[in-house]
C-alpha cells in the first residue's frame, strides 16, 4: 500500500513537472534515468559491471537517427529499430562477455565497446566526428506532431515508464529471483542446477535493449546522434549515476541520473565547465570510500534505523 | 628499393618497428597491471593516467627545473611510484576487503581527476618533448632507417621487463611476493610484513607506468588523453594474455604491438580494431587467455 502511494505521487509529479521545469532538461534526465536503470539491472541485480554500456545507448541513437534522416518512417518504428539493433548487439556481446567474471567481465565489455566505437568512427552512416545532425522528430503513428516539446515530453515519459515497468517486472519475477541468487552466491546457483551463464546472458540482452531504447529516444529529443554517446566516458558516467543514486535499488539510478545531469547542466554553462571531469572523479572516490549505498540506499538505511 | 613478392620491405619493416615500439609500451603497462592484479587483485584503472602523469612530469621537470631526460628517467618513476604508495595507503587499503569492483571504480575516479587536472592546466592539444641529444640521429640498415631513440625504447623496456620477470620468478624476494598473494596470513606468521610488501608492489607496478610515460614523451606528444587511449588497448591485451603470468603480460604486449603494426601495413582501416578482434577470437577459443590458468 505504502509503496503504491509513493509510485502514484511520483507519477503525478512527473505529469506536472514540465509546467515548472524546462521540458528538454526533464527529457534529458528521463533518457539518462532509463539508461541508468537498464545498467543497474546488470550491476545492481546480477552483480555484473558492464564498462561498455554506452555502446548500446549509442547504437540505438545511431540506428534511429539514420533511419529518421534517410527513410520516412514514423518515430515509434525508428525507436523500435534502434532498440532492436542494440538488443542484437547486446546478444552478441553478452554471449562473449559472460564467459568471464568479475573484473574481467568489466574489461571485456569495455574492449568490445571500443571495437564498436572504432567501427562507428569509420562507418559512413554515422557521420564520423560530425555525427548525425538535424534528425527529424517526425509524427507519432503518423498523426501526433512531436516537434512540440510538451508533446515530446509526454511521449518520452511514456517510454521511460514502460522501461521502468519492464525492469520492475523483471526484478520481481522468478527470473529476477534467480538473478539475485547469482549475485549473492554464484557457485550455489550453479549447484542448484541453474545454467548461470544463460541467465546472465538474457539479463544482458534486456539491459542492452533498454539502453538502446534510451539512446533512440535521446536522439529524437535532441535531434542529434554523436560519438559522445558511444565513447567510454559515457559508460563511466552511467556507472557514476548508478553508484551515486544507489546500485541495486529501484529508484537509485533515477536519482543518480537526475543529480549528474543537473550538475553537468549547471556547470557546463559557466567557467567551471572544465572542472566537470575532476568533480565527477571526486564524486566517484567519495562514493566508493564513504557512501557505498548511494543516495537512495543511505536514505533507506536511515528510514529503517529511525522509523 | 627492396621488395619481396611485391611487398615493399622498407615500409613493412617501418611498420614493424612502430609496432614493436607500441608493443614495448603495451608490455610495460600490462606488466604493471599484472603485478598489481596478482598481488592485490585490483585492476588499476588509473594505470593509463599514471603513464600520462609520467610523461607530464618529465616535461615539467625539463621546462621548470631544467632536469634533463636521463635524470627524469630515474626521478619520475620514483615520484609516480611514491604518489601511488600514498594512494594505496590512504584510498585503496580501506576498501581492499570489499568487492574488487569498488577498487576499479575508485581508480577510475582517480584517472578522471588526473586527466581533468592536466586538461585544465595545459589544455588538450599536446606538448612537445625533445629527444635527448645523445640519442638523436639514427642507423642506416640495409632494409630500413632505424632512429636511435626508437631502438632505445625497445631495449630499455625489454631490459626493465626482463629484470622484473627475473626478480619475481627467480629470486627470494619474488618468492615472498608470490607467497604473500597465495597466503597472506601464513606469511604474516613467518614474520614477513605483508602490508608493506603490498604497498611497495603497488608502488612498483605504477612506477612502471611512470617509466613508460617518460620513454613515451619524446615520441608522442605529451597530452592528457594519451593515457586513457592506451589503457583500453592494454585491457584488451590483458584479456588476451590472461592475468595468470608475468611473462604472459610481457609477451602478449609485444606481440599485440607487432600484430597492430602488420595490420597497419596490410589493411590500415582495421589497425585500431585488430587487437579487439584478436580479443574476441581468444575469448571464443580460450576464455582464460593465452597464458592464463582456468579458474
Amino acid at each position: 500500500m505504502k509503496v503504491n502511494k509513493l509510485y502514484l505521487s511520483l507519477f503525478g509529479l512527473s505529469l506536472v513537472a514540465p509546467l515548472i521545469l524546462y521540458p528538454v532538461f526533464l527529457m534529458k534526465v528521463l533518457c539518462f534515468a532509463l539508461f541508468a536503470c537498464a545498467f543497474n539491472l546488470l550491476l545492481g541485480f546480477v552483480g555484473l559491471l558492464s564498462f561498455g554500456h554506452a555502446i548500446f545507448l549509442g547504437t540505438g541513437g545511431y540506428i534511429t537517427g539514420s533511419l529518421m534522416l534517410n527513410t520516412g518512417i514514423t518515430p515509434e518504428l525508428g525507436i523500435l529499430a534502434g532498440t532492436l539493433a542494440a538488443g542484437v548487439l547486446g546478444a552478441v556481446y553478452g554471449k562473449l562477455a559472460v564467459k568471464r567474471e568479475g573484473i574481467y567481465f568489466a574489461m571485456v565489455t569495455l574492449a568490445l565497446a571500443q571495437l564498436a566505437f572504432f567501427f562507428y568512427l569509420q562507418a559512413p552512416f554515422t557521420g564520423g566526428e560530425d555525427g548525425l545532425q538535424g534528425v527529424p522528430r517526425g509524427k507519432l503513428f503518423g498523426l501526433i506532431d512531436l516537434s512540440d516539446n510538451m508533446v515530446m515530453y509526454y511521449f518520452v515519459l511514456a517510454i521511460f515508464l514502460f522501461g521502468f515497468w519492464l525492469i520492475h517486472r523483471t526484478i520481481h519475477s522468478p527470473f529476477g529471483q534467480i538473478l539475485k541468487a547469482i549475485r549473492e552466491n554464484e557457485p550455489r546457483a550453479v549447484s542448484l542446477g541453474y545454467n548461470v551463464n544463460d541467465y546472465k546472458w538474457v539479463a544482458f540482452i534486456i539491459s542492452s535493449a533498454l539502453a538502446g531504447l534510451a539512446g533512440s529516444t535521446k536522439t529524437l529529443v535532441f535531434q542529434l546522434a554523436s560519438l559522445t554517446d558511444v565513447h567510454w566516458h559515457m559508460s563511466g558516467e552511467v556507472v557514476l549515476m548508478t553508484l551515486l543514486g544507489g546500485m541495486g535499488t529501484i529508484f537509485g539510478p533515477v536519482v543518480g541520473a537526475g543529480v549528474v545531469v543537473t550538475i553537468q547542466n549547471y556547470l557546463s554553462g559557466g567557467e567551471l565547465g572544465n572542472y566537470i571531469s575532476i568533480i565527477m572523479g571526486a564524486i566517484f572516490i567519495v562514493c566508493v570510500l564513504a557512501f557505498r549505498s548511494g543516495i537512495v540506499g543511505e536514505f533507506q538505511k536511515m528510514v529503517k534505523k529511525n522509523f | 628499393m627492396a621488395t619481396l613478392f611485391g611487398i615493399n620491405l622498407f615500409a613493412l619493416s617501418g611498420q614493424l618497428l612502430v609496432g614493436l615500439i607500441n608493443g614495448s609500451f603495451y608490455a610495460l603497462l600490462s606488466l604493471g597491471l599484472a603485478i598489481i592484479f596478482g598481488l592485490l587483485k585490483i585492476i588499476n584503472f588509473a594505470q593509463g593516467a599514471m603513464y600520462m602523469l609520467g610523461a607530464f612530469l618529465a616535461w615539467m621537470a625539463l621546462q621548470y627545473f631544467g632536469i634533463n631526460y636521463w635524470v627524469a628517467l630515474v626521478l619520475v618513476p620514483l615520484a609516480v611510484g611514491g604518489f601511488a604508495i600514498l594512494i594505496e595507503r590512504f584510498l585503496v587499503r580501506p576498501i581492499a576487503k570489499e568487492d574488487h569492483l569498488y577498487s576499479l571504480l575508485l581508480t577510475f575516479g582517480l584517472a578522471l581527476i588526473l586527466q581533468g587536472l592536466f586538461t585544465q592546466l595545459y589544455g588538450s592539444s599536446g606538448l612537445a618533448y625533445q629527444i635527448p641529444a645523445e640519442l638523436k640521429g639514427g642507423t642506416k640498415l640495409p632494409f630500413m632507417y632505424l632512429p636511435n631513440y626508437r631502438a632505445w625504447i625497445i631495449i630499455a623496456s625489454l631490459v626493465v621487463c626482463a629484470t622484473t620477470w627475473w626478480v619475481i620468478e627467480k629470486t627470494k624476494l619474488g618468492a615472498y611476493l608470490r607467497a604473500g598473494t597465495e597466503n597472506p596470513q601464513l606469511m604474516q606468521g613467518f614474520g614477513i610484513n605483508v602490508p608493506l610488501i603490498t604497498t611497495l608492489t603497488f608502488g612498483f607496478g605504477v612506477a612502471l607506468a611512470g617509466f613508460a610515460g617518460v620513454l613515451a614523451a619524446p615520441v608522442y606528444s605529451v597530452s592528457p588523453e594519451m593515457g586513457s587511449n592506451i589503457l583500453i588497448v592494454v585491457f584488451a591485451i590483458v584479456v588476451i594474455g590472461g592475468m595468470g603470468s608475468i611473462g604472459g603480460a610481457i609477451l602478449t604486449g609485444l606481440m599485440m604491438g607487432v600484430v597492430e603494426g602488420l595490420t597497419k601495413f596490410f589493411y590500415p582501416e582495421a589497425s585500431s580494431t585488430v587487437i579487439f578482434l584478436v580479443m574476441v577470437i581468444v575469448l571464443l577459443l580460450k576464455p582464460a587467455g593465452l597464458f592464463g590458468k582456468e579458474a
